[in-house]
């Protein structure tokens, strides 16, 4: 309608009339959002279809019996203790993610440095707990397309359902918990050597020369998702 | 480009806002609600203080205050511009709709199994 449009566009400078970021971050850190979004409707559809497999099943094994044991201490009997361990690993392993990103605000290198070989090492021992929990239950029978043997079946149930059902589920329960830990698991993975990959840039002086941490702040997003993730496959999985 | 990043970095402000002791802070909450949930799972279900019907929605109520720590804190969307956080969590309401839909179908499933 004006012709003067150039002159009305020069005064505008708050956000969403151009000019300026509206988002006011960094577009990398903006498209790792962006991701994990697209990678938290992905969990999610995995454990909602779990959700409703298993709402829709009579009889479902209960964790209390399927996970109690504590690899190389105890056999059975201490339900859920393992799966404790490894949650306060995670836990703690994104604390000290936290931290190598408070230090890279203060451009404190060798902090940044400590705190993510810290992470890196809560990333394997993480890694390392999954590992013996699967070759648990492996050894128990369980894995994707099998389940122990029709007679063993029953200590790891509460009680009801017959013998069909329980076989059925107990097969859904395998296929779901190797398929969601297993995909949960190599985003660990693959976190522990994007971490590594920064480590080794951050000790390189990258991020020095280029007067901002933010890769390290960016790989952090990345890490804090994946102990998201876990947040919820251990309340449905080894809780409810 | 590189000038661009530069200047998005700093003038924020928003690096202030997560000091060594408020991290501290939110990790004493993280660990507080998992003991919390394992006190639930392991001592008051087991010797039938909470029946279980009871302690399913707390476990979920307990998670969703965790993962808005994590969130909000940890990955710092508390302090992020208003747009970005809404461009993140409004399309959450995506997942919400795949659940009531599941559910709803779930009930069905069991009439038919039954």
């Amino acid at each position: 309608m004006s012709t003067t449009v150039s002159q009305i566009d020069e005064v505008k400078t708050t956000p969403w009339s151009g000019g300026r970021s509206p988002f006011n971050v960094e577009y990398g850190k903006m498209m790792m959002w962006f991701f994990l979004l697209s990678d938290a409707f992905t969990f999610s559809s995995l454990l909602i279809s779990y959700g409703s497999l298993r709402f829709s099943a009579s009889v479902w094994p209960a964790a209390d019996k399927v996970f109690q044991s504590v690899p190389g201490l105890l056999d059975h009997g201490a339900p859920l203790v393992f799966v404790g361990i490894m949650t306060f690993i995670l836990i703690l392993s994104s604390v000290t993610m936290v931290l190598a990103v408070e230090a890279g605000h203060r451009n404190a290198k060798k902090e940044v440095v400590w705190w993510m070989i810290a992470t890196v090492i809560g990333g394997f021992m993480f890694l390392g707990c999954q590992a013996l929990e699967w070759a648990h239950l492996h050894h128990e029978g369980f894995w994707w397309g099998s389940t122990p043997p029709l007679e063993e079946l029953g200590k790891f149930f509460h009680e009801g359902g017959t013998e069909a059902a329980r076989h059925m589920t107990a097969q859904e329960f395998a296929n779901l918990f190797f398929t969601i830990t297993g995909f949960h698991g190599f985003h660990v993975f693959t976190g522990v050597i994007i971490n590594i990959i920064i480590t080794v840039n951050v000790l390189l002086g990258t991020y020095e020369k280029r007067g901002s941490y933010l890769m390290v702040e960016k790989v952090g997003l990345y890490w804090h998702f994946v102990d998201l993730v876990w947040v919820f496959v251990f309340t449905f999985f080894y809780l409810v | 480009m590189s000038t661009d990043t530069h200047e998005v970095h700093h003038e924020g402000g928003e690096h202030e806002t997560m000091t060594k002791g408020r991290i501290l802070k939110v990790a004493g909450i993280l660990s507080a609600i998992t003991a919390v949930e394992f006190v639930i799972a392991l001592l008051l279900v087991p010797k039938g203080i909470i029946p279980i019907e009871y302690a399913n929605p707390v476990y979920i109520v307990l998670t969703l205050f965790k993962a808005f720590y994590i969130v909000a804190y940890f990955m710092h969307l508390k302090f992020e511009k208003l747009g970005l956080a809404l461009a993140i969590i409004v399309p959450i309401l995506f997942i919400i709709g795949l659940i009531l839909v599941l559910t709803n179908e779930s009930h069905h499933w069991v009439n038919l199994r039954g």
